[in-house]
Protein backbone atom coordinates (compact mmCIF):
# COMPACT_ATOMS: atom_id res chain seq x y z
CA UNK A 1 0.00 0.00 0.00
CA UNK A 2 1.03 3.48 -1.05
CA UNK A 3 2.69 5.04 2.76
CA UNK A 4 1.14 8.17 1.60
CA UNK A 5 -2.13 6.96 1.63
CA UNK A 6 -4.51 7.71 4.60
CA UNK A 7 -4.67 4.53 6.63
CA UNK A 8 -7.48 2.96 8.07
CA UNK A 9 -7.91 1.32 11.18
CA UNK A 10 -9.78 -2.01 10.42
CA UNK A 11 -9.83 -3.19 14.02
CA UNK A 12 -11.08 -0.32 15.63
CA UNK A 13 -13.69 0.10 12.62
CA UNK A 14 -14.88 -3.35 13.43
CA UNK A 15 -15.97 -2.45 16.71
CA UNK A 16 -18.45 -0.10 15.58
CA UNK A 17 -20.68 -3.38 13.84
CA UNK A 18 -22.07 -5.11 16.68
CA UNK A 19 -22.39 -8.32 14.32
CA UNK A 20 -18.87 -8.61 13.23
CA UNK A 21 -18.55 -9.72 16.61
CA UNK A 22 -20.36 -12.50 16.94
CA UNK A 23 -19.95 -16.16 16.23
CA UNK A 24 -21.39 -18.57 13.53
CA UNK A 25 -21.49 -22.39 15.16
CA UNK A 26 -18.82 -21.28 17.77
CA UNK A 27 -16.19 -19.41 14.68
CA UNK A 28 -15.98 -16.37 14.31
CA UNK A 29 -18.56 -14.11 11.74
CA UNK A 30 -16.71 -13.89 8.14
CA UNK A 31 -18.70 -11.58 6.18
CA UNK A 32 -17.49 -11.19 2.73
CA UNK A 33 -21.28 -10.63 1.05
CA UNK A 34 -21.04 -6.92 1.79
CA UNK A 35 -22.25 -6.36 -1.94
CA UNK A 36 -25.13 -8.02 -1.51
CA UNK A 37 -26.04 -5.77 1.58
CA UNK A 38 -23.44 -4.70 4.20
CA UNK A 39 -23.44 -4.83 7.81
CA UNK A 40 -24.66 -1.47 10.04
CA UNK A 41 -23.07 0.56 12.00
CA UNK A 42 -23.71 1.74 15.95
CA UNK A 43 -24.28 4.92 14.49
CA UNK A 44 -27.01 3.93 12.25
CA UNK A 45 -28.64 2.38 14.65
CA UNK A 46 -28.65 4.51 17.16
CA UNK A 47 -29.54 7.40 14.97
CA UNK A 48 -32.58 5.15 13.76
CA UNK A 49 -33.41 4.55 16.86
CA UNK A 50 -32.87 7.99 18.41
CA UNK A 51 -35.69 9.15 15.33
CA UNK A 52 -37.90 7.22 16.78
CA UNK A 53 -37.88 7.27 20.27
CA UNK A 54 -37.46 11.14 20.51
CA UNK A 55 -38.33 12.71 17.02
CA UNK A 56 -40.58 11.01 15.09
CA UNK A 57 -43.40 12.09 13.10
CA UNK A 58 -45.09 12.53 9.57
CA UNK A 59 -43.13 14.68 7.44
CA UNK A 60 -44.44 17.56 5.42
CA UNK A 61 -47.91 17.61 7.12
CA UNK A 62 -48.53 18.74 10.57
CA UNK A 63 -47.82 21.86 11.52
CA UNK A 64 -46.67 20.68 14.83
CA UNK A 65 -43.08 21.29 16.60
CA UNK A 66 -42.55 17.03 16.39
CA UNK A 67 -43.63 17.04 12.63
CA UNK A 68 -41.17 20.01 11.44
CA UNK A 69 -37.83 18.26 13.53
CA UNK A 70 -38.42 15.23 11.57
CA UNK A 71 -39.53 17.13 8.23
CA UNK A 72 -35.99 18.94 8.98
CA UNK A 73 -34.20 15.67 9.64
CA UNK A 74 -35.28 14.23 6.58
CA UNK A 75 -34.64 16.94 4.68
CA UNK A 76 -31.42 17.19 6.07
CA UNK A 77 -30.82 13.46 5.30
CA UNK A 78 -31.20 14.71 1.30
CA UNK A 79 -28.96 17.39 1.50
CA UNK A 80 -26.20 15.33 2.88
CA UNK A 81 -26.90 12.98 -0.11
CA UNK A 82 -26.89 15.81 -1.91
CA UNK A 83 -22.98 16.72 -0.77
CA UNK A 84 -22.04 12.96 -1.05
CA UNK A 85 -22.84 12.61 -4.62
CA UNK A 86 -21.39 16.50 -5.65
CA UNK A 87 -25.24 17.08 -6.63
CA UNK A 88 -25.27 21.05 -7.13
CA UNK A 89 -28.62 20.98 -5.08
CA UNK A 90 -30.80 19.16 -2.69
CA UNK A 91 -33.92 18.98 -5.09
CA UNK A 92 -31.63 16.68 -7.43
CA UNK A 93 -32.04 14.13 -5.12
CA UNK A 94 -35.21 12.09 -5.07
CA UNK A 95 -35.59 9.40 -2.44
CA UNK A 96 -36.54 6.04 -3.64
CA UNK A 97 -37.34 2.75 -2.28
CA UNK A 98 -33.58 0.96 -3.50
CA UNK A 99 -31.67 1.30 -7.06
CA UNK A 100 -34.19 -0.94 -8.72
CA UNK A 101 -36.79 1.71 -7.90
CA UNK A 102 -35.28 4.47 -8.97
CA UNK A 103 -34.49 2.77 -12.39
CA UNK A 104 -38.16 2.10 -12.47
CA UNK A 105 -38.35 5.63 -11.72
CA UNK A 106 -36.49 6.48 -14.53
CA UNK A 107 -37.91 3.71 -17.37
CA UNK A 108 -41.34 4.97 -17.11
CA UNK A 109 -41.00 8.85 -16.43
CA UNK A 110 -37.85 10.04 -18.58
CA UNK A 111 -38.38 6.53 -20.39
CA UNK A 112 -42.48 7.00 -21.78
CA UNK A 113 -42.42 11.20 -21.81
CA UNK A 114 -38.64 11.92 -23.59
CA UNK A 115 -37.39 9.37 -25.26
CA UNK A 116 -38.59 9.47 -29.14
CA UNK A 117 -40.29 6.63 -31.20
CA UNK A 118 -37.31 5.38 -32.91
CA UNK A 119 -34.67 6.10 -30.23
CA UNK A 120 -32.80 2.87 -28.32
CA UNK A 121 -31.56 2.97 -24.37
CA UNK A 122 -27.99 1.33 -24.04
CA UNK A 123 -27.20 -0.90 -21.61
CA UNK A 124 -24.19 -3.55 -21.30
CA UNK A 125 -23.87 -7.43 -21.44
CA UNK A 126 -22.62 -6.72 -17.43
CA UNK A 127 -25.92 -5.15 -15.90
CA UNK A 128 -27.72 -6.08 -12.74
CA UNK A 129 -30.78 -6.99 -13.75
CA UNK A 130 -31.64 -3.68 -11.57
CA UNK A 131 -31.21 -1.81 -14.67
CA UNK A 132 -31.97 -4.23 -17.43
CA UNK A 133 -35.28 -5.84 -16.88
CA UNK A 134 -37.23 -2.03 -16.34
CA UNK A 135 -35.55 -1.34 -19.95
CA UNK A 136 -36.97 -4.22 -21.65
CA UNK A 137 -40.09 -3.54 -20.29
CA UNK A 138 -40.22 -0.18 -21.68
CA UNK A 139 -38.90 -1.74 -24.62
CA UNK A 140 -42.16 -4.11 -24.71
CA UNK A 141 -44.81 -0.91 -24.04
CA UNK A 142 -45.38 -0.25 -27.84
CA UNK A 143 -44.13 3.13 -27.95
CA UNK A 144 -41.37 2.35 -30.72
CA UNK A 145 -38.38 2.57 -28.15
CA UNK A 146 -35.90 -0.05 -28.65
CA UNK A 147 -32.85 -1.54 -26.67
CA UNK A 148 -29.40 -2.68 -27.14
CA UNK A 149 -25.95 -4.37 -25.34
CA UNK A 150 -21.99 -2.78 -25.13
CA UNK A 151 -19.99 -6.00 -25.34
CA UNK A 152 -18.01 -6.76 -22.39
CA UNK A 153 -14.83 -8.13 -22.95
CA UNK A 154 -13.04 -11.47 -21.85
CA UNK A 155 -11.55 -9.30 -19.48
CA UNK A 156 -14.52 -8.24 -18.00
CA UNK A 157 -14.46 -4.79 -19.19
CA UNK A 158 -17.22 -2.51 -21.35
CA UNK A 159 -16.19 -2.79 -24.91
CA UNK A 160 -15.51 1.36 -25.44
CA UNK A 161 -15.01 0.75 -29.16
CA UNK A 162 -18.20 -1.47 -29.41
CA UNK A 163 -19.92 1.28 -27.29
CA UNK A 164 -18.55 3.85 -30.36
CA UNK A 165 -20.21 2.08 -32.73
CA UNK A 166 -23.69 1.98 -30.83
CA UNK A 167 -23.58 5.79 -30.65
CA UNK A 168 -22.69 6.18 -33.91
CA UNK A 169 -26.12 5.00 -35.01
CA UNK A 170 -26.89 8.22 -34.10
CA UNK A 171 -30.04 6.61 -32.60
CA UNK A 172 -29.08 6.23 -29.14
CA UNK A 173 -31.57 8.60 -26.45
CA UNK A 174 -30.14 6.73 -23.06
CA UNK A 175 -27.14 5.11 -22.13
CA UNK A 176 -27.37 3.07 -18.78
CA UNK A 177 -24.32 1.17 -17.20
CA UNK A 178 -22.94 0.07 -14.25
CA UNK A 179 -20.51 2.07 -12.58
CA UNK A 180 -18.86 -0.55 -11.13
CA UNK A 181 -19.91 -4.24 -11.87
CA UNK A 182 -21.43 -6.03 -9.04
CA UNK A 183 -19.76 -9.62 -10.18
CA UNK A 184 -17.05 -8.68 -12.32
CA UNK A 185 -16.14 -5.75 -9.73
CA UNK A 186 -14.89 -3.76 -12.81
CA UNK A 187 -15.25 0.08 -12.31
CA UNK A 188 -16.31 1.54 -15.67
CA UNK A 189 -14.39 4.76 -17.22
CA UNK A 190 -17.46 6.69 -16.00
CA UNK A 191 -16.52 10.55 -17.15
CA UNK A 192 -15.47 9.08 -20.62
CA UNK A 193 -18.87 7.05 -21.09
CA UNK A 194 -20.94 10.31 -20.60
CA UNK A 195 -18.85 12.04 -22.65
CA UNK A 196 -19.50 9.77 -25.41
CA UNK A 197 -22.63 10.06 -24.76
CA UNK A 198 -23.23 13.12 -24.17
CA UNK A 199 -21.16 14.00 -27.75
CA UNK A 200 -23.78 11.52 -29.78
CA UNK A 201 -26.97 13.76 -28.15
CA UNK A 202 -27.76 10.86 -25.58
CA UNK A 203 -28.64 11.28 -21.80
CA UNK A 204 -26.51 8.90 -19.61
CA UNK A 205 -27.44 7.02 -16.31
CA UNK A 206 -25.36 4.85 -13.92
CA UNK A 207 -25.68 2.25 -11.47
CA UNK A 208 -23.66 3.84 -8.82
CA UNK A 209 -24.80 0.82 -5.97
CA UNK A 210 -21.57 -0.66 -5.86
CA UNK A 211 -19.43 2.24 -6.79
CA UNK A 212 -20.64 4.69 -4.53
CA UNK A 213 -19.94 2.62 -1.57
CA UNK A 214 -16.12 1.98 -2.65
CA UNK A 215 -15.40 5.20 -4.44
CA UNK A 216 -15.99 8.91 -3.78
CA UNK A 217 -18.29 9.56 -7.03
CA UNK A 218 -18.69 13.27 -8.39
CA UNK A 219 -21.79 12.71 -10.09
CA UNK A 220 -21.05 16.91 -11.57
CA UNK A 221 -17.18 15.84 -12.83
CA UNK A 222 -18.67 12.36 -14.25
CA UNK A 223 -21.14 14.75 -15.99
CA UNK A 224 -23.88 12.02 -14.93
CA UNK A 225 -27.73 12.86 -15.63
CA UNK A 226 -28.64 10.28 -13.39
CA UNK A 227 -26.88 8.57 -11.28
CA UNK A 228 -28.39 5.76 -8.78
CA UNK A 229 -27.64 3.98 -5.45
CA UNK A 230 -29.00 2.29 -2.15
CA UNK A 231 -29.05 2.94 1.27
CA UNK A 232 -27.98 -0.84 2.49
CA UNK A 233 -24.89 -1.19 0.50
CA UNK A 234 -23.66 1.97 2.44
CA UNK A 235 -24.00 0.52 6.11
CA UNK A 236 -27.43 2.14 5.90
CA UNK A 237 -31.21 0.54 6.69
CA UNK A 238 -32.85 -1.12 3.66
CA UNK A 239 -36.09 0.53 2.00
CA UNK A 240 -34.32 3.52 1.15
CA UNK A 241 -32.57 4.28 -2.40
CA UNK A 242 -31.67 7.48 -4.24
CA UNK A 243 -32.26 8.76 -7.46
CA UNK A 244 -29.71 11.92 -8.41
CA UNK A 245 -31.44 13.96 -11.64
CA UNK A 246 -30.18 16.88 -13.25
CA UNK A 247 -32.88 19.45 -12.35
CA UNK A 248 -33.48 20.22 -15.47
CA UNK A 249 -34.20 16.75 -16.59
CA UNK A 250 -36.43 16.38 -13.15
CA UNK A 251 -38.33 19.38 -13.70
CA UNK A 252 -39.44 17.85 -17.67
CA UNK A 253 -40.47 14.71 -16.32
CA UNK A 254 -43.66 13.69 -15.35
CA UNK A 255 -44.55 11.72 -12.33
CA UNK A 256 -43.79 7.94 -11.92
CA UNK A 257 -46.21 7.43 -8.82
CA UNK A 258 -49.59 8.82 -7.95
CA UNK A 259 -50.53 9.97 -4.47
CA UNK A 260 -50.10 12.16 -1.43
CA UNK A 261 -47.14 14.57 -1.48
CA UNK A 262 -46.22 14.82 -4.58
CA UNK A 263 -49.43 17.12 -6.11
CA UNK A 264 -49.54 20.72 -5.92
CA UNK A 265 -53.74 20.58 -6.31
CA UNK A 266 -56.22 18.29 -5.99
CA UNK A 267 -59.78 18.53 -7.53
CA UNK A 268 -61.72 15.26 -8.23
CA UNK A 269 -60.91 15.28 -11.76
CA UNK A 270 -57.62 16.58 -12.15
CA UNK A 271 -54.04 17.18 -10.12
CA UNK A 272 -50.77 19.46 -10.88
CA UNK A 273 -47.48 18.06 -9.71
CA UNK A 274 -45.32 19.64 -6.84
CA UNK A 275 -41.97 20.37 -8.23
CA UNK A 276 -39.08 17.81 -7.79
CA UNK A 277 -38.16 15.97 -5.83
CA UNK A 278 -41.85 15.90 -4.28
CA UNK A 279 -43.06 15.10 -7.60
CA UNK A 280 -41.56 12.09 -7.69
CA UNK A 281 -41.89 10.98 -3.61
CA UNK A 282 -45.91 10.21 -3.66
CA UNK A 283 -46.90 8.89 -0.25
CA UNK A 284 -45.10 8.64 3.47
CA UNK A 285 -41.21 8.71 2.38
CA UNK A 286 -38.92 6.69 3.99
CA UNK A 287 -38.28 9.29 7.55
CA UNK A 288 -36.45 6.77 10.03
CA UNK A 289 -34.26 5.12 7.10
CA UNK A 290 -33.85 8.45 5.45
CA UNK A 291 -32.10 9.44 8.99
CA UNK A 292 -30.30 6.24 8.91
CA UNK A 293 -28.67 6.97 6.09
CA UNK A 294 -27.33 10.49 6.80
CA UNK A 295 -25.67 8.83 9.52
CA UNK A 296 -24.34 6.34 7.17
CA UNK A 297 -22.95 8.97 5.56
CA UNK A 298 -21.94 10.83 7.81
CA UNK A 299 -19.62 7.47 9.64
CA UNK A 300 -18.24 7.00 5.70
CA UNK A 301 -17.05 10.57 5.74
CA UNK A 302 -15.34 10.83 8.74
CA UNK A 303 -13.28 7.29 7.75
CA UNK A 304 -12.91 9.51 4.89
CA UNK A 305 -13.49 7.79 0.90
CA UNK A 306 -9.67 8.34 -0.05
CA UNK A 307 -9.22 5.79 3.55
CA UNK A 308 -11.58 3.19 2.45
CA UNK A 309 -10.41 3.21 -1.49
CA UNK A 310 -7.14 3.09 -0.21
CA UNK A 311 -8.16 0.18 2.16
CA UNK A 312 -10.31 -1.90 -0.38
CA UNK A 313 -7.25 -1.38 -3.02
CA UNK A 314 -5.28 -3.42 -0.96
CA UNK A 315 -7.65 -5.88 0.16
CA UNK A 316 -8.45 -6.42 -3.82
CA UNK A 317 -4.32 -6.87 -4.39
CA UNK A 318 -4.34 -9.37 -1.18
CA UNK A 319 -7.24 -11.18 -2.52
CA UNK A 320 -6.19 -11.39 -6.55
CA UNK A 321 -2.55 -13.10 -5.02
CA UNK A 322 -3.92 -15.06 -2.34
CA UNK A 323 -7.09 -16.31 -5.02
CA UNK A 324 -4.46 -16.66 -7.82
CA UNK A 325 -3.08 -19.27 -5.67
CA UNK A 326 -5.62 -21.83 -5.49
CA UNK A 327 -5.80 -24.82 -8.00
CA UNK A 328 -8.57 -25.57 -9.83
CA UNK A 329 -10.17 -21.56 -9.26
CA UNK A 330 -11.05 -19.45 -12.10
CA UNK A 331 -11.71 -15.84 -11.09
CA UNK A 332 -14.63 -14.08 -13.37
CA UNK A 333 -12.70 -11.30 -14.97
CA UNK A 334 -9.38 -9.40 -14.91
CA UNK A 335 -10.74 -5.59 -15.08
CA UNK A 336 -7.77 -3.34 -14.76
CA UNK A 337 -9.70 -1.17 -12.33
CA UNK A 338 -11.66 -3.11 -10.22
CA UNK A 339 -13.46 -2.86 -6.65
CA UNK A 340 -13.33 -5.24 -3.99
CA UNK A 341 -15.82 -8.16 -5.22
CA UNK A 342 -14.41 -11.37 -6.54
CA UNK A 343 -16.63 -14.11 -8.80
CA UNK A 344 -15.17 -17.39 -9.16
CA UNK A 345 -15.76 -20.94 -10.05
CA UNK A 346 -14.52 -23.68 -8.22
CA UNK A 347 -13.36 -27.05 -10.41
CA UNK A 348 -14.02 -29.78 -7.45
CA UNK A 349 -17.39 -28.00 -6.52
CA UNK A 350 -20.22 -26.60 -7.68
CA UNK A 351 -20.74 -22.83 -6.27
CA UNK A 352 -24.11 -23.68 -3.77
CA UNK A 353 -22.09 -26.63 -2.34
CA UNK A 354 -18.84 -24.17 -1.69
CA UNK A 355 -21.18 -21.67 0.29
CA UNK A 356 -22.82 -24.07 2.06
CA UNK A 357 -19.51 -25.41 2.97
CA UNK A 358 -18.18 -22.31 4.11
CA UNK A 359 -21.36 -21.42 5.52
CA UNK A 360 -20.28 -23.90 8.08
CA UNK A 361 -16.97 -22.39 9.05
CA UNK A 362 -18.12 -18.70 9.22
CA UNK A 363 -17.85 -17.68 5.95
CA UNK A 364 -20.99 -16.18 4.26
CA UNK A 365 -20.47 -15.78 0.19
CA UNK A 366 -23.09 -15.39 -2.26
CA UNK A 367 -23.15 -18.07 -4.68
CA UNK A 368 -25.88 -17.90 -8.15
CA UNK A 369 -25.73 -15.55 -11.05
CA UNK A 370 -25.80 -12.32 -8.48
CA UNK A 371 -28.83 -11.15 -10.77
CA UNK A 372 -26.59 -10.75 -13.52
CA UNK A 373 -27.34 -13.64 -15.55
CA UNK A 374 -26.98 -12.53 -18.81
CA UNK A 375 -23.24 -12.14 -17.81
CA UNK A 376 -23.08 -15.30 -16.29
CA UNK A 377 -24.38 -16.67 -20.13
CA UNK A 378 -21.80 -14.33 -21.95
CA UNK A 379 -18.81 -15.94 -19.74
CA UNK A 380 -20.53 -19.34 -20.27
CA UNK A 381 -21.29 -20.02 -16.29
CA UNK A 382 -25.02 -20.81 -16.65
CA UNK A 383 -24.37 -22.48 -13.16
CA UNK A 384 -23.21 -19.53 -11.64
CA UNK A 385 -20.48 -18.33 -9.42
CA UNK A 386 -19.68 -17.84 -5.80
CA UNK A 387 -18.81 -14.73 -4.93
CA UNK A 388 -17.19 -12.42 -2.34
CA UNK A 389 -17.45 -9.11 -1.92
CA UNK A 390 -16.04 -6.46 0.87
CA UNK A 391 -16.86 -3.75 2.91
CA UNK A 392 -14.40 -1.15 4.77
CA UNK A 393 -14.23 -3.88 7.54
CA UNK A 394 -12.89 -6.18 5.54
CA UNK A 395 -9.58 -7.87 6.61
CA UNK A 396 -6.69 -9.29 5.15
CA UNK A 397 -7.11 -12.20 7.49
CA UNK A 398 -10.55 -12.89 6.42
CA UNK A 399 -9.40 -13.00 2.80
CA UNK A 400 -6.70 -15.93 4.12
CA UNK A 401 -9.96 -17.59 5.61
CA UNK A 402 -11.75 -17.73 2.73
CA UNK A 403 -8.77 -19.11 0.78
CA UNK A 404 -8.25 -21.82 3.66
CA UNK A 405 -11.83 -22.77 3.22
CA UNK A 406 -11.81 -22.87 -0.43
CA UNK A 407 -8.88 -25.53 0.23
CA UNK A 408 -10.60 -27.43 2.46
CA UNK A 409 -13.86 -27.41 0.05
CA UNK A 410 -11.26 -28.87 -2.61
CA UNK A 411 -10.46 -31.95 -0.47
CA UNK A 412 -14.15 -32.44 0.88
CA UNK A 413 -15.57 -32.82 -2.63
CA UNK A 414 -12.91 -34.06 -4.25
CA UNK B 1 -22.37 -27.56 21.80
CA UNK B 2 -21.85 -26.37 18.22
CA UNK B 3 -18.32 -26.11 17.56
CA UNK B 4 -15.99 -26.35 13.97
CA UNK B 5 -15.89 -30.28 14.85
CA UNK B 6 -19.91 -30.13 14.72
CA UNK B 7 -20.25 -28.12 11.93
CA UNK B 8 -18.23 -30.44 9.90
CA UNK B 9 -20.61 -33.66 11.00
CA UNK B 10 -23.54 -31.33 9.85
CA UNK B 11 -21.72 -31.47 6.34
CA UNK B 12 -20.72 -34.99 6.57
CA UNK B 13 -24.60 -35.52 7.20
CA UNK B 14 -25.78 -33.22 3.91
CA UNK B 15 -22.73 -34.55 1.80
CA UNK B 16 -23.13 -38.48 2.45
CA UNK B 17 -20.84 -40.53 0.50
CA UNK B 18 -23.34 -41.64 -1.82
CA UNK B 19 -24.55 -37.96 -2.42
CA UNK B 20 -21.28 -37.00 -3.17
CA UNK B 21 -20.86 -40.09 -5.27
CA UNK B 22 -24.06 -39.74 -7.12
CA UNK B 23 -23.09 -36.17 -7.47
CA UNK B 24 -19.77 -36.88 -8.99
CA UNK B 25 -21.02 -39.64 -11.17
CA UNK B 26 -24.54 -39.18 -11.60
CA UNK B 27 -26.31 -42.67 -12.96
CA UNK B 28 -29.10 -42.73 -15.61
CA UNK B 29 -27.42 -39.21 -17.10
CA UNK B 30 -28.78 -39.55 -20.81
CA UNK B 31 -31.56 -38.59 -22.79
CA UNK B 32 -34.04 -41.36 -23.48
CA UNK B 33 -33.75 -42.22 -27.22
CA UNK B 34 -38.18 -42.84 -27.06
CA UNK B 35 -39.46 -41.64 -23.64
CA UNK B 36 -43.48 -41.33 -23.25
CA UNK B 37 -43.37 -38.28 -20.08
CA UNK B 38 -40.91 -36.20 -19.78
CA UNK B 39 -40.70 -32.38 -17.25
CA UNK B 40 -38.11 -29.89 -16.91
CA UNK B 41 -37.78 -28.71 -12.98
CA UNK B 42 -35.70 -25.01 -12.89
CA UNK B 43 -34.39 -23.21 -9.97
CA UNK B 44 -34.63 -19.68 -11.07
CA UNK B 45 -32.55 -18.81 -8.04
CA UNK B 46 -29.49 -20.52 -8.48
CA UNK B 47 -29.88 -21.58 -12.06
CA UNK B 48 -30.20 -25.67 -11.18
CA UNK B 49 -31.80 -28.00 -13.61
CA UNK B 50 -33.26 -31.03 -14.14
CA UNK B 51 -35.25 -32.58 -17.19
CA UNK B 52 -36.60 -35.78 -16.70
CA UNK B 53 -37.60 -38.40 -19.01
CA UNK B 54 -39.73 -41.54 -18.14
CA UNK B 55 -39.98 -44.45 -20.23
CA UNK B 56 -43.55 -46.40 -19.39
CA UNK B 57 -43.65 -50.41 -19.12
CA UNK B 58 -47.26 -51.13 -19.22
CA UNK B 59 -48.73 -49.54 -16.41
CA UNK B 60 -45.12 -49.47 -14.83
CA UNK B 61 -42.15 -46.97 -15.15
CA UNK B 62 -39.84 -48.94 -16.96
CA UNK B 63 -37.44 -46.45 -17.36
CA UNK B 64 -35.98 -43.22 -16.04
CA UNK B 65 -32.95 -40.72 -16.61
CA UNK B 66 -32.32 -37.38 -16.50
CA UNK B 67 -30.01 -34.62 -17.63
CA UNK B 68 -29.30 -31.42 -15.65
CA UNK B 69 -26.71 -29.63 -14.30
CA UNK B 70 -26.56 -27.79 -10.89
CA UNK B 71 -25.12 -28.56 -7.33
CA UNK B 72 -24.04 -31.78 -5.79
CA UNK B 73 -27.58 -31.98 -4.17
CA UNK B 74 -29.50 -31.54 -7.10
CA UNK B 75 -28.06 -33.61 -9.34
CA UNK B 76 -27.63 -36.92 -6.38
CA UNK B 77 -31.19 -36.48 -5.95
CA UNK B 78 -32.21 -36.96 -9.61
CA UNK B 79 -29.66 -39.39 -10.13
CA UNK B 80 -31.17 -41.66 -6.97
CA UNK B 81 -34.58 -40.91 -8.66
CA UNK B 82 -33.66 -42.52 -11.94
CA UNK B 83 -32.71 -45.46 -9.88
CA UNK B 84 -36.01 -45.63 -7.58
CA UNK B 85 -38.70 -45.08 -9.39
CA UNK B 86 -39.02 -48.34 -12.19
CA UNK B 87 -41.42 -50.64 -11.09
CA UNK B 88 -43.39 -48.57 -9.96
CA UNK B 89 -46.84 -47.00 -10.82
CA UNK B 90 -47.18 -43.66 -11.64
CA UNK B 91 -49.15 -43.24 -8.36
CA UNK B 92 -46.26 -45.51 -5.84
CA UNK B 93 -43.86 -42.99 -7.96
CA UNK B 94 -46.02 -39.64 -6.73
CA UNK B 95 -45.97 -41.46 -2.68
CA UNK B 96 -42.52 -42.21 -2.89
CA UNK B 97 -41.87 -38.31 -4.34
CA UNK B 98 -44.72 -37.52 -1.43
CA UNK B 99 -41.83 -39.43 1.19
CA UNK B 100 -38.90 -37.91 -0.36
CA UNK B 101 -40.25 -34.24 0.34
CA UNK B 102 -40.90 -34.93 3.90
CA UNK B 103 -37.43 -36.90 4.12
CA UNK B 104 -35.90 -34.22 3.31
CA UNK B 105 -38.29 -31.14 5.00
CA UNK B 106 -38.01 -33.31 8.40
CA UNK B 107 -35.32 -34.79 8.75
CA UNK B 108 -36.92 -38.20 9.86
CA UNK B 109 -35.29 -41.04 8.12
CA UNK B 110 -37.05 -43.67 6.60
CA UNK B 111 -35.63 -46.71 6.46
CA UNK B 112 -39.40 -48.93 5.74
CA UNK B 113 -38.33 -50.42 2.32
CA UNK B 114 -34.96 -50.59 0.57
CA UNK B 115 -35.96 -47.46 -1.91
CA UNK B 116 -36.36 -45.16 1.36
CA UNK B 117 -33.73 -45.88 2.72
CA UNK B 118 -31.58 -45.57 -0.01
CA UNK B 119 -33.61 -41.71 -0.21
CA UNK B 120 -33.01 -41.28 3.12
CA UNK B 121 -29.30 -40.21 2.30
CA UNK B 122 -31.10 -37.02 1.14
CA UNK B 123 -32.18 -36.51 5.04
CA UNK B 124 -29.18 -33.82 5.53
CA UNK B 125 -30.57 -31.17 3.88
CA UNK B 126 -33.08 -30.38 6.46
CA UNK B 127 -30.44 -28.73 8.31
CA UNK B 128 -29.98 -26.39 5.27
CA UNK B 129 -33.35 -24.31 4.43
CA UNK B 130 -31.98 -23.15 1.53
CA UNK B 131 -30.98 -26.36 -0.06
CA UNK B 132 -33.91 -28.66 0.30
CA UNK B 133 -35.17 -27.08 -2.51
CA UNK B 134 -31.97 -28.75 -4.22
CA UNK B 135 -33.27 -32.06 -3.24
CA UNK B 136 -36.20 -31.87 -3.98
CA UNK B 137 -36.48 -30.34 -7.87
CA UNK B 138 -36.28 -33.71 -9.27
CA UNK B 139 -38.86 -34.67 -7.68
CA UNK B 140 -41.04 -31.74 -8.62
CA UNK B 141 -39.89 -32.63 -12.17
CA UNK B 142 -41.25 -36.11 -11.44
CA UNK B 143 -44.59 -35.31 -10.62
CA UNK B 144 -44.74 -32.42 -13.67
CA UNK B 145 -43.85 -35.65 -16.05
CA UNK B 146 -46.44 -37.56 -14.80
CA UNK B 147 -49.34 -35.07 -14.41
CA UNK B 148 -48.07 -34.41 -18.33
CA UNK B 149 -46.71 -30.35 -16.99
CA UNK B 150 -44.08 -29.68 -19.02
CA UNK B 151 -41.93 -27.21 -16.56
CA UNK B 152 -41.80 -26.62 -12.98
CA UNK B 153 -39.58 -25.35 -10.33
CA UNK B 154 -39.13 -26.10 -6.78
CA UNK B 155 -39.27 -22.26 -5.78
Amino acid sequence: MNDMAPRLDVARIRQDFPILSTTVRGRPLVFLDSGASAQKPRAVIEAMTRCMETAYANVHRGAYHLSEVATEAYEAARAATARFLGAAAPEEIVFTRNSTEAFNLVAHSFGRAMLKPGQVVLVSEMEHHANLVPWQMLRDAGLGIGLRFIRVTDAGELDMEDYARHLAQGDVGLVSVTHMSNVLGTVTPAARIAAMAHEAGAKVMFDGSQAAVHRSVDVQAIGADFYAFTGHKLYGPTGIGILYGRASLLEAMPPFLGGGDMIETVTLEHSTWAAPPARFEAGTPPIIEAVGLHAAIDYVNAIGLPAIEAHERALVEHASATLARIPGLSLLGTPQDRGGVFAFALDAAHPHDLATFLDRRGICVRAGRHCAEPLHTRFGLDGGTARASFGLYTTEAEIDALAEGLEAAREFFA
Amino acid sequence: MSGPAASFDDLRDLYQEVILDHGRKPRNHFRLEAFDASARGDNPMCGDRVELFIKMDGPRIGQASFLGRGCAISQASASLLTEAVPGLTPDEARALSARLREIAKTGARDDSTPALQRLSALSGVHEFPSRVKCATLAWHALEAALDGTKETSSE
